[in-house]
């Protein structure tokens, strides 16, 4: 008897889905509801970051970097921000007080970032009432952002050799604040959902990935981590003073969904303790390094002093010049490895930027993960992959 | 083991191939020929633990031959070292041979690699657009492809 | 002087007979309806407030027009018909999962007699709407009738997301049909009659028959534990509520069987899930609380059951993830069934016993 081939359904999930995230499309072929074969299509997204960044000088690019990974702005300001001051040679003279602040935002970002995750993470999974809890506090924190900023979401705050802006003044306590509620918020979190049968039947052994398979395909941060990877490029590769705190990496070895979402939790609290950490530690000091030629004076300097005002009119209207080279640097972004590569041909632009973006790597592991799993499984791996199209399509 | 170390062993297994050897900002980087990028990566990947291809792109030297650069960033979980492989490409019918068989995650910046340089990867999978539409023509991190996209007038609105 | 009421019937007193049978439809109708309309902005308010935030606050004082402005702006809202559907189906599909919804009411009964005098005499008028003597298999027949209706609307909408969810609302609902239709046959071994006005009758006795426990009215409660949660639970599947609410799980297929219909149509989606919940409150009510007994008047009592009920069904939903799709087979037929069948040969082992 013949066998007939064509018993399986292609169904189109996306670009308009409400669980994809955005802007993702998944061809599904089922057989029934089991997903025989899942092939992901990208680039809704694409807006060409990396062919502006050629014709952008090096400051005029953080605001585009803002536009990546938008549910974790100050991650890729930092990211790019560290891969300049590399690229000039100027790591060593950014100011503590400079470090301190960069350090309590990128973790609060962190925080950001995986508050979305979960709440998206448990919507997609039926929990309904987690994703309003998880809105409360990433409010707080795109108020501080708001504060710092002045933009919630799109916040270009850092600064080559700095920050645009000194912390407003109250803030550091309303940040603490923050900080010490949050372990109380995760345990709320955890109580609706890490005993609930429900949710671990549909998380526990879902979407598993070896370690192995896991870094062939590149996977990086919580995904990694959870699959029983001990890497985390804060304390690996520190950038920032990061191994001046005390924090732990959590690794767990289920490989699956579940394990993912604890790293994650557990994740937020080192964050609250690092944050905290920080603002002890945070002292009054310059807010921008001493590097003239690169760093905008301030105002005060610009009207009283002719060489300060020479530096202030080169710096913006043709950006500051770098010697040539290549340099990467990447940073522990929410979501993995956030990489920048800048190729310099000693002009005020970058010849080359390729970012890496965690996402768009993760999000290649999509199909290993799903494939003869069922159809809500894709929604949970998804979820568990933690994706931002913006980040993915760049 | 010391990037200085590898440098002097991958000389010594592939004395033809090294093109060049650069120490910038700490970190070394490594040009070769394009003919034997596989068995440099699996070299690399077996012999030095460079298990995780962090990033791979192409550079256009628009203007000097070979014109393309692929960039290969390797990073060792286990000791927590970069390095990098440099491989420049012709432009004459620009391909190089895919690593997608070294490291898995070769295969998305691959295609992302052909379809904004254009770039043709030997014995890939899946080489298809990854970003762009399908039906595109052109490749857009070309230096010869205007930045407000074909068929358009520059942008003029900047003060720059 | 004590009078022994008449019961109405059709051909003694025709006109009479007519008239009171279309008032309590028309009441039961209307109060079914309402309920159904403020069930939707209860549960946003409800859900609202277990989820730190206003709910619908807007429209009328608390938003109290809100259910109101809902349905006038869907009903003119425009109607769309996909080209690729079956149009005839298209259009029936809504009807055929409401109609069903709203029938099971009419054998609910929702509180004791009702007496007036009428031309000397004095009638007793059962509230209830009909008395079948076998309307406890009417409301399981018209749960499964409700059925057809998503099968219908998942195919006649030929859009793969509504297929999928058609069809996995059809194995959901027969595959919990069978256990929640077990479980009540406990309760006809009790009770010895189909009729749900017989059923609340001997819930009214004290517990058991026994003289020590008179305080506790004979609710089957207390008798079916183990039936009445295999009734809620397989209730709650039946009418998709979360966590089974799989037919149209949004994040996984867009909507489920009604993701192509719009307007009015899919209004009717929504009304026929809420009079589900009430049809389905108003059964448990009625089989395991005793009916309209209680310290109240007549249907107080049972609509404070039937509203507690609801309220459990929001609160479920605000915890609960959702299940999966083999998961809920897997409860259904390898927990469920082989718990109602124990549980019947449990009752039957301790009706020959005493």
């Amino acid at each position: 008897m013949a066998v007939n081939n064509s018993e399986t359904m292609t169904i189109n999930m996306g670009p308009q889905h409400p669980s994809t995230h955005g802007v993702l499309q998944l061809i599904l072929e089922l057989d029934g509801e089991i997903v025989t074969k899942a092939t992901p299509h990208i680039g809704f997204l694409h807006r060409g970051i990396e062919k502006l960044s050629e014709h952008r000088t090096y400051h005029q690019i953080i605001p585009l970097t803002d536009r990546l990974d938008y549910l974790a702005p100050m991650s890729n300001n930092l990211g790019y921000v560290l891969a300049v001051e590399k690229l000039l040679g100027i790591t060593d003279e950014i100011p503590e007080r400079v470090q301190r602040i960069r350090v309590i935002m990128a973790e609060l970002t962190r925080l950001k970032s995986h508050l979305v995750w979960l709440a998206t993470h448990a919507l997609d999974i039926g929990a309904m009432t987690v994703f309003l809890y998880c809105f409360r506090e990433r409010e707080c924190i795109t108020d501080i952002y708001e504060k710092v900023s002045g933009a919630r979401m799109t916040s270009n705050y850092f600064r080559v050799g700095g920050l645009s802006a000194d912390l407003p003044d109250g803030l550091e306590g309303e940040i603490r604040d923050f900080a010490e509620s949050m372990p109380g918020h995760i345990e709320e979190y955890e109580g609706l959902l890490t005993g609930n049968r429900i949710w671990q039947k549909r998380t526990i052994g879902v979407g598993k990935i070896s370690a192995e398979a896991a870094i062939d395909i590149g996977i990086t941060g919580p995904a990694l981590r959870a699959s029983g990877v001990d890497w985390d490029l804060r304390r690996d590769n520190p950038y920032s003073g990061y191994d001046d705190y005390d924090f732990e990496v959590p690794v767990r070895t289920g490989c699956d969904t579940f394990d993912r979402y604890k790293v994650r939790l557990d994740e937020m609290r080192q964050s609250a303790r690092i944050v905290l950490q920080a603002l002890d530690k945070l002292k009054p000091g310059p807010i921008l390094a001493d590097c003239p030629k690169i760093v905008l004076p301030s105002k005060k300097d610009v009207v009283n002093n002719i060489e300060s005002l020479i530096h202030h009119f080169k710096i913006v209207t043709e950006g500051f010049k770098t010697e040539p080279g290549e340099i990467y640097h990447g940073i522990e972004a929410p979501k993995g490895e956030l990489g920048f590569y800048l190729v310099a041909d000693g002009s005020a632009y970058p010849f080359r930027m390729k970012i890496r973006p965690p996402s768009f790597v993760n999000l290649q592991g999509l199909p290993q993960m799903v494939e003869g799993r069922l159809l809500a499984d894709v929604v949970a791996v998804i979820g568990t992959l933690d994706i931002v199209l913006g980040e993915i399509d760049r | 083991m010391s990037a200085q170390a590898i440098v002097e062993k991958l000389k010594a297994k592939f004395s033809a191939e090294i093109l060049d050897v650069v120490e910038f900002r700490g970190e070394t980087t490594v040009t070769v020929k394009k003919e034997q990028i596989v068995a440099i990566c699996t070299f690399m990947r077996d012999d030095f633990g460079y298990n995780l291809l962090c990033d791979l792109c192409g550079v256009d030297y628009m203007g000097q031959t070979p014109r393309f650069m692929m960039v290969y960033n390797l990073y060792n979980i286990t000791t927590k070292e970069r390095f990098r492989i440099k491989a420049p490409v012709a432009e004459e019918g620009a391909n190089i041979d895919t690593v997608s068989s070294v490291w898995g995650t070769a295969n998305w910046h691959e295609r992302e690699c052909w379809d904004l340089l254009g770039i043709k990867f030997n014995n890939h999978p899946d080489m298809r657009r990854i970003l762009m539409p399908a039906d595109w023509e052109g490749h857009p991190l070309r230096k010869d492809y205007p930045v407000q996209g074909p068929d358009r007038e520059p942008y003029k609105g900047r003060l720059s | 002087m004590v009078m022994t009421p008449e019961v109405l019937t059709l051909s003694e007193t025709p006109w009479l007979f007519t008239g009171v049978m279309l008032g309590k439809i028309i009441v039961a109708f209307v109060a079914t309806l309402l309920i159904v309309a403020y069930a939707t902005y209860a549960e946003r308010k409800i859900i609202g407030r277990m989820q730190t935030r206003m709910g619908p606050n807007m429209t009328g004082p608390k938003g109290l027009l809100q259910p109101i402005a809902d349905g006038l702006k869907l009903f003119f809202k425009e109607d769309i018909i996909p080209s690729q559907s079956h149009w005839f189906a298209f259009i029936l599909a809504p009807m055929m999962i409401l109609a069903p919804a709203f029938v099971s009411i009419a054998v609910v009964p929702f509180g004791g007699d009702l007496q007036f005098t009428y031309d000397g005499t004095l009638y007793a008028v059962p509230m209830q709407i009909t008395d079948l003597n076998i309307g406890l298999l009417f409301i399981v027949a018209m749960a499964g009738l409700g059925v057809y209706g998503i099968v219908l609307a998942g195919l006649a909408s030929n859009s793969k997301y509504a297929l999928l969810g058609g069809i996995r609302s059809t194995a959901q609902m027969i595959s919990y049909e069978l256990a929640v239709g077990l479980s009540v046959v406990a309760i006809f071994m009790l009770s010895e009659t189909l009729s749900l006005r017989g059923i609340v009758a001997v819930q009214q006795l004290p517990l058991w028959g026994s003289d020590s426990l008179s305080f506790l009215p004979n609710w089957y409660i207390f008798t079916q534990p183990l039936a009445f949660c295999l009734f809620v639970v397989g209730s709650m599947a039946e009418i998709n509520r979360t966590p089974f609410d799989l037919p149209e799980a949004e994040t996984e297929l867009v909507s489920g069987f009604c993701t192509e219909y719009s307007a009015m149509k899919y209004a009717l989606f929504f009304m026929a899930e809420y009079a589900n919940m009430i049809t389905v409150s108003a059964v448990t009510t009625t089989l395991f609380l005793g009916g309209w007994g209680g310290p109240f008047w007549g249907w107080i009592n049972f609509l404070i059951k039937v509203f507690a009920f609801m309220f459990f069904f929001i609160w479920i939903r605000a915890t609960f993830p959702r299940l999966r799709y083999d998961q809920l087979m897997y409860l259904g037929w390898k927990i469920m069934l082989p718990l109602a069948l124990v549980n019947i040969v449990i009752t039957g082992i301790a009706i020959l016993l005493w």
